[in-house]
């Protein structure tokens, strides 16, 4: 073994030599052997973290795979249950509403931040150095630095019936608009996603600004001499430009909005009703207050595929074109 | 470029692999939990000894309820051998937390119970028969202990082995603002309901708030709403439901006519407003204000309110349909049992023993508790400070007690009956958003599904 790092770094060299397409070099025997030794012992290096991966990720994977299959407490005998807990899933209308709540939340979480996003960023990009620069991004960003279990109880305060919202438009005399934001059937939910929709604003907003300034201004000043004004310059040199940047945007708040959980769990505890009540959130309460453990993993697993389902898309639209 | 088409290969097959190891490792697994039902344990041999060996019980109660701890210090105090390792927990915390920490090998001796019924059938609770023998706890009134007996297998509740006991014994009733009583003209407690909707009429025409009362992440509204119940009907059907016994329903003309009076009550604005926005801590915050002329709550909270408002709370038990009609309320024991993996569980036993009849415990939990001590009826309630809020639930418990009119909470019918059925559904009525019948009927049917588990 101890010999065989020379021969591997020899092979790479072989390997890295440019193939000549439709005509296959033959290999000799001894080589092909140590050709394979050479693609297995990548796989040491990777050993380590595949283990992490293997204990940490892949292992609960399977264990929640698992118990979707029966019907558990968590203590007592678990009995099998097949593929019923997902048929329960799909059936159940409660569960339906519930994951039908995080599809609503995609708007609050997802476009709201990335459509404004762009709007701000577009703003602020001239703006964008010197000091001035600074503390905007700085404040732009200061949500994504507060917990979001804090950011969720001073948004409860701000949105409470006598709170600061809602003093706000009595002030100006919009006393008929006033009412408990997060309490009320119709408008708990927006309000939840407001409050969503704020924390990733800043988060969005220095992705865009920061995918901005790699923009070669070569392109804005041609564009400007085409006669374009500051909206066809957005739309034909940025918006395009940006496209990575509203991937990665786009697949975070996802992904947030569908897996939503402190946020909602803090400001509503997911009522009225089961009006804020979210998958992330009925997932732990079925594990943890209900004990149906078995429900709860089958609605996790769902929950991955509908994630996978929606930022899966999102990904390949916004890869940039391999040449 | 092949080297390209190697690439894009071995991602395809690094993408099977992950979901067939996935796979596999699941085939390779047995049925999770337990692989056979526990049998019901009852060890012969206990003791009543506390011996002089040192020892440290592991106790795992309610945070912001420091009657537990003020407890523990005070045996320790009496008995040094005895050190207490107190782990607090909010409520909602221990009800999910419980039967994992008491499956566990450190589980704890002592520990604040959520409802006991999964945690019997699930082999986790000790059984304390032994104790009851050994003790005398026959001496204390039966109607103290029903609510911690539970049959064989796990149901139905309120007969049975037991298998808890009290930290004391809570019962609810209505606290009061006596400013803004006298500001509605309120001269003395409403000896009927009737009586009572007229004075929150009153308040509401004086402009005061007539109920302060939560509705948030869990459902404050419940309480009015089985104050009202019991008054309806006959409060044994209600106890049927609350301890599973088979046929026991919901759906019943009592809790019907409770669903449309709180609606009533809700149409009429006699809850905040926003009763769906507001939780425990701001209803309290709120009452202490001055923000409600009544407020649905327990006796836990007597000792804070004298404290945080002292000489301006009265309290009363809700009152029936007639004058004089017998009263009927929530009332519950602060319950603690002992893991059926203890390591100390004479200790233990011999602790809940002494809570209940110990003088030095007994003020410990009137005063810091809040709540009449239980045990032995030939043992004296220690005295509250006369004109306190606390002598008045400390009346009313008693008054109770000859009137045998504690019933438990419909809240603790079921492990997850409250936040899965009574919450969501209790919220939707008040807003309007669901009928009384669709309430009654919606509870039931979550409580049959929760049962067929």
């Amino acid at each position: 073994m101890t010999t065989a790092p020379s021969r591997v770094t020899a092979q790479r060299a072989g390997l890295s030599r440019p193939a000549r397409p439709g005509r296959p070099t033959p290999v000799p025997p001894r080589r092909r052997r140590w050709l394979r030794l050479a693609r297995w012992s990548g796989w040491l290096w990777v050993l380590p973290a595949l283990l992490m991966y293997a204990i940490f990720v892949l292992r609960p994977l399977a264990l929640t795979f698992q118990y979707s299959l029966y019907h558990w407490n968590g203590i007592g005998v678990a009995r099998w249950a097949g593929l019923e807990n997902y048929v329960t899933v799909f059936t159940d209308r409660d569960l339906l509403k519930i994951v039908g709540n995080a599809f609503v939340l995609i708007i609050f979480f997802s476009f709201i931040p990335v459509g404004l996003g762009l709007v701000i960023a577009a703003l602020v990009r001239r703006i964008s150095s010197g000091p001035f620069g600074t503390a905007v991004r700085t404040i732009l960003f200061l949500p994504q630095v507060i917990p979001l279990v804090a950011a969720g109880i001073a948004w409860s305060w701000l949105l409470s019936s006598t709170g600061l919202v809602n003093q706000l438009l009595r002030g100006i005399g919009l006393d008929g608009l006033a009412r408990a934001w997060l309490g009320e059937f119709d408008t708990a939910l927006p309000s939840v996603g407001l409050i969503g929709a704020w924390v990733l604003l800043g988060l969005c907003t220095i992705l865009l600004i920061t995918g901005m300034s790699k923009i070669d201004p070569a392109l804005y000043e041609s564009a400007r001499l085409d006669g374009a004004g500051p909206i066809r310059e957005f739309l034909a040199i940025t918006l395009p430009s940006l496209r990575q940047e509203i991937g990665v945007c786009l697949t975070v708040t996802v992904i947030a909005a569908l897996a939503s959980f402190d946020i909602v769990y803090i400001a509503t505890g997911g009522g009225p009703g089961l009006q804020t009540t979210v998958p992330g959130l009925e997932i732990y309460r079925l594990a943890f207050a209900q004990r149906q453990v078995g429900l709860a993993s089958a609605l996790g697993v769902v929950l991955m595929a509908l994630v996978l389902i929606c930022v899966l898309p999102i990904q390949r639209l916004t890869r940039e074109d391999k040449g | 470029m092949p080297e390209y088409r190697t690439r894009r290969l071995s991602r395809r097959r690094v993408a099977l692999t992950a979901p067939l190891t996935v796979l596999a490792m699941v085939a390779a697994c047995s049925a999770p939990g337990a692989q056979e039902s526990p049998s019901g344990q009852t060890s012969a041999a206990v003791s009543t000894e506390l011996g002089s060996e040192q020892i440290t019980l592991e106790m795992y109660a309610e945070t912001g309820f420091p009657l537990a701890k003020a407890l523990a210090e005070e045996f320790t105090k009496q008995h040094p051998n005895v050190k207490f390792n107190v782990r607090e927990d909010q409520f909602t915390v221990i009800v999910e937390n419980a039967p994992r920490v008491m499956a566990s090998d450190n589980a704890p001796d002592i520990i604040r119970l959520p409802t006991m019924v999964d945690l019997v059938k699930d082999g986790l609770l000790k059984n304390l028969d032994p104790y009851f023998a050994a003790y005398g706890w026959d001496k204390f009134p039966a109607s103290q202990l029903v609510q911690l007996r539970v049959a064989e297998g796990g149901r139905p509740r309120g007969t049975g082995s037991l298998y808890a006991m009290g930290l004391g014994y809570a019962i609810t009733g209505v606290f009061y603002n006596k400013q803004l009583a006298q500001k509605v003209g309120m001269t003395q407690p409403p000896a009927t309901v009737a009586e009572f909707e007229d004075l929150l009429a009153k308040a509401k025409a004086a402009n005061v708030q007539p109920i302060m009362q939560f509705n948030k992440n869990t459902a404050g509204i419940n309480f009015p709403h089985q104050a009202l119940q019991n008054q309806f009907g006959d409060p044994a059907q209600i106890a049927d439901w609350i301890f599973q016994k088979p046929g026991a329903t919901f759906d019943t003309p009592a809790a019907l006519k409770a669903t449309q009076t709180i609606q009533k009550w809700a149409q009429a604005g006699y809850f905040p407003k926003d009763a769906n926005a507001i939780d425990y801590t701001a209803m309290m915050g709120q009452f202490q204000k001055g923000g409600g002329l009544f407020m649905f709550n327990g006796d836990w909270e007597s000792a804070n309110l004298d404290k945080s408002m002292p000489g301006n709370v009265g309290f009363f038990l809700f009152p029936g349909e007639t004058a004089g009609a017998k009263h009927v309320a929530m009332s519950a024991p602060n319950t603690f049992g002992v893991s059926a993996k203890a390591k100390h569980p004479d200790a233990a036993a011999f602790f809940l023993n002494w809570v209940h009849t110990n003088d030095k415990a007994r003020e410990i939990s009137v005063k810091n508790g809040g709540t009449s001590p239980g045990g032995p009826p030939n043992l004296a309630v220690p005295p509250a400070a006369e004109g306190t809020v606390l002598a008045q639930t400390l009346k009313a418990s008693a008054q109770l007690g000859a009137e045998n009119g504690a019933v438990d909470f419909t809240a603790n019918a079921t492990g997850a009956i409250f936040a899965s059925a009574i919450t969501p559904e209790m919220q939707k009525l008040v807003a309007g958003q669901q009928t009384p019948e669709g309430y009654v009927k919606a509870v039931q049917a979550e409580y049959e599904k929760e049962l067929s588990k």
